[in-house]
């Protein structure tokens, strides 16, 4: 992008700088202050992921752990009396990592597209603008767990308010079990997690939107375009860097997402995310080497989408640019 | 100067009398069920055992969900934590647990179990070590609205499809009238308490219960997949969708709000349904559960037993705690005031009991003759294999899937599993 045009003289200039004692000076001090983050990643997050792959290749078991012996790949794979098992042949894995991605996808698209809605609003000037700003960040500030409880109740089949309210307006005639049919219950988590995660989507956009230029709008108006052309043509491009701040975040919360489906709809297989599966292996069943497994791919799964999002944003971006 | 020996004076009785606190009052941890008044039962039964020993007792309250109480379990016991002394079990669990828990016949002596039915008994005994002591049994036993069925001419079903056609036409017949009740209710979400009505409804069509006592499958049969099949015609027609989603308490807040006509529960529920503040006082009747064409009443074994952790830092007074709460007095107040039912034999010829809660006498074979999960023969492998039937029978409730597919399905499953307890 940018060093498109720093290239050429690039090459002359930078040989005899990284010679200089000032550029080892800084290269040393700058190594001095990433160390201590370094270590502490490598310790909190490069140990358990590699003692989790190492658990992965055996078949420990969470009450002996240390009897468990390597048995290579099968846990993943393996041929046995004219079968294949392990975790590539389970439709129950296959199954919680489509529901994953569908969970992610859906609600991560619902969310920005009403996160920018309620950006826009907020943005606008209006009396009580201060009040509505602080209590549309309400959702997000409830604990997951308290929250989903709340929602467990208000979309209760017999006694939920959903359901009341839902009847009373006559939009259904009998009441709707939203946590406990397969056809409704991925769409009330995602409900759920929506009205959750909106108003972090639009606390990104409104911060995006406050640092907008004004002439462009000022020019806009005067030459009489149609407000909702100038969104598209002016403030969605501006805004969209911090929109994909936004995206990756909840992508990669979206796609290990645990807490609000399993209070909602607990180990059900229709709503079963690769979290939920992963978990249910390590705790319930006490299946270390599977469960570790499981975890890997959720890993692997979760590093490849983050890089090909990166890869397309970044792209786009350039295109965008150019 | 002059204060310092003073302050160590006081910091030394402080240590003394804490030294002797320590001699004497130890504290406890139990964790109880929450289920109905069962935290309550727990409660006062743990404040009789302080004021006899001057001990003190903590109560954690852990998920109503067996399951996930199960999960709560291993993670806390496989980190070799002190941190809760007495354990409330599952009658499926000992098998699992074993390694954490202690052999009570130690401490407590070898007669500690006399009088206890002995089916429990053996289940709690693992490897000649009695890790658990049996505190209440459970089988799923019918409850019916008396008051509905005498107006619409019925006596209690005892078949499947009776209770079917009676379900569905005082449903009508009430819905008709302006009430919305529903006709059958009973757990059915996705977790170890579909386990138990599925086997009830497998067992009592002649299917077998999963697995058979020698290890091998027996799941995949015509008469267990018409049992689904019947189970997957009362969704959206006597029973609400919902019900995929309840537990035990779901299930009884319907019933005892006076909307539903039958329900399938354990017996804790006919304390509550006949409490003060019960919509259905007096109008509840309780049989054991329907059976299908070829098969008999079939009711799944549940029950729970308190043991003591391995990691308990006062195993002798853990023990002496699970005495308590297990002994004679105890369960008769238990059963009389939660109907709760006794693991003491005698208690079924107590009259006070019985006139506390009348069905002990008249289904006293249901009760000692109820069918037992799978867990003996699956070993370590129940968890999974109990996973892998109530999804199955989820899936064959929620219409996803027939019964004879689903079976199949299921049958392939356990195969994969097979290799590990057999």
């Amino acid at each position: 992008m940018t060093t498109t045009t720093t290239t050429p003289s690039a090459p002359t200039r930078a040989r005899p700088y990284r010679g200089t004692k000032v550029r080892r000076q800084r290269v040393r001090a700058a190594w001095t202050f990433l160390t201590p983050m370094l270590v502490a990643l490598a310790l909190v997050a490069g140990w358990p992921l590699l003692r989790t792959f190492y658990f992965s290749l055996t078949d420990g078991t969470l009450s002996a752990l240390g009897d468990a012996s390597f048995i290579g790949l099968e846990n993943y794979l393996v041929y046995d009396d004219g079968a294949w098992y392990g975790l590539l042949t389970d439709p129950l894995w296959w199954r919680s990592v489509w529901n994953t991605l569908f969970f992610a996808v859906v609600s991560v698209s619902l969310e920005v597209v009403f996160g920018v809605i309620v950006a826009l609003i907020l943005n606008a000037e209006f009396r009580g603008r201060m009040l509505v700003r602080a209590a549309v960040l309400i959702p997000w500030a409830i604990p997951t767990i308290v929250s989903a409880k709340m929602w467990a109740w208000m979309l209760n089949d017999q006694f939920g308010i959903i359901n009341h309210l839902l009847m009373a307006l006559g939009i259904i005639d009998a009441p709707i079990a939203w946590t406990a049919s397969a056809t409704y219950s991925m769409w009330a988590v995602i409900m759920v997690d929506v009205w959750k995660t909106i108003p972090f989507v639009a606390l990104l956009a409104l911060a995006a939107l406050q640092m907008l230029p004004k002439d462009c709008y000022e020019a806009a108006e005067v030459d009489g375009i149609h407000p909702l052309r100038v969104f598209f043509k002016v403030t969605l491009p501006l805004i969209t860097p911090a929109l994909m701040v936004a995206v990756i975040f909840r992508l990669l919360d979206a796609l290990r997402v645990f807490d609000v489906i399993y209070v909602l709809t607990s180990n059900a297989s229709s709503t079963m995310t690769m979290s939920i599966y992963a978990r249910q292996q390590l705790v319930e069943f006490q299946d270390v080497g599977y469960g570790s497994a499981a975890s890997t791919l959720l890993f692997l799964i979760i590093a490849l989408a983050t890089v090909a999002y990166l890869y397309l944003g970044r792209n786009r971006l350039q295109l965008g640019g150019e | 100067m002059h204060k310092k020996p003073l302050i160590t004076a006081i910091a030394l009785a402080g240590a003394v009398t804490a030294g002797i606190g320590q001699a004497q009052a130890a504290e406890l941890t139990i964790s109880c069920g929450a289920v109905g008044v069962e935290l309550t039962l727990c409660q006062e039964g743990v404040a009789a055992w302080e004021e006899r020993t001057g001990h003190s007792v903590d109560i954690v309250s852990t998920p109503n969900s067996s399951t996930e109480r199960l999960s709560l379990y291993q993670q806390i016991l496989s980190a070799n934590s002190s941190d809760i002394d007495v354990l409330q079990v599952d009658v499926v669990w000992p098998g699992l647990l074993a390694n954490h828990l202690l052999d009570l016949s130690e401490t407590l002596g070898e007669d500690a179990t006399a009088g206890h039915f002995p089916a429990i008994v053996e289940n709690n005994t693992v490897d000649g070590r009695l890790v658990a002591m049996p505190w209440f049994t459970d089988a799923g036993v019918l409850y019916y609205r008396k008051d509905l069925l005498e107006e619409y001419g019925f006596e209690p079903p005892e078949t499947w499809e009776q209770l079917t056609e009676i379900a569905r036409e005082i449903q009508a017949g009430e819905q008709a009238a302006g009430d919305r009740i529903w006709g059958y209710v009973f757990q059915g979400r996705a977790y170890e308490g579909l386990t138990c009505n599925a086997l009830e409804w497998v067992a009592s069509y002649g299917g077998g219960t999963i697995v058979d006592a020698e290890g091998n499958l027996t799941v995949n049969n015509a008469n267990a997949a018409a049992a689904l099949d019947l189970a997957a015609s009362w969704i959206g027609d006597i029973t609400p969708e919902g019900v995929l989603n309840y537990t035990e308490e779901e299930a009884r807040g319907l019933f005892q709000s006076g909307n539903a006509v039958f329900m399938r529960n354990w017996p804790y529920a006919w304390s509550l349904a006949q409490g003060e503040d019960s919509e259905v006082r007096d109008r509840v009747g309780v049989v054991k559960l329907p059976h299908g064409p070829e098969g008999e009443s079939a009711a799944t074994l549940g029950g729970w037993n308190l043991a003591v952790s391995r990691y308990s830092e006062n195993p002798e007074l853990a023990a002496d705690l699970v005495a308590f709460l297990t002994g004679e007095a105890e369960q008769k107040r238990r059963a009389i005031e939660g109907s709760y039912n006794p693991t003491l034999e005698r208690l079924y010829e107590d009259e006070e009991v019985l006139a506390a809660v009348p069905f002990f006498g008249t289904l006293y074979d249901t009760f000692a003759n109820a069918v037992a999960r799978p867990s003996a023969a699956t070993g370590e492998s129940y968890g999974r294999v109990s996973n892998a039937f109530f999804d199955t029978s989820h899936s064959v409730l929620s219409g996803e899937m027939s019964a004879t597919d689903a079976l199949a399905q299921l049958e392939g499953q356990l195969r994969r599993l097979e290799r590990r307890w057999k």
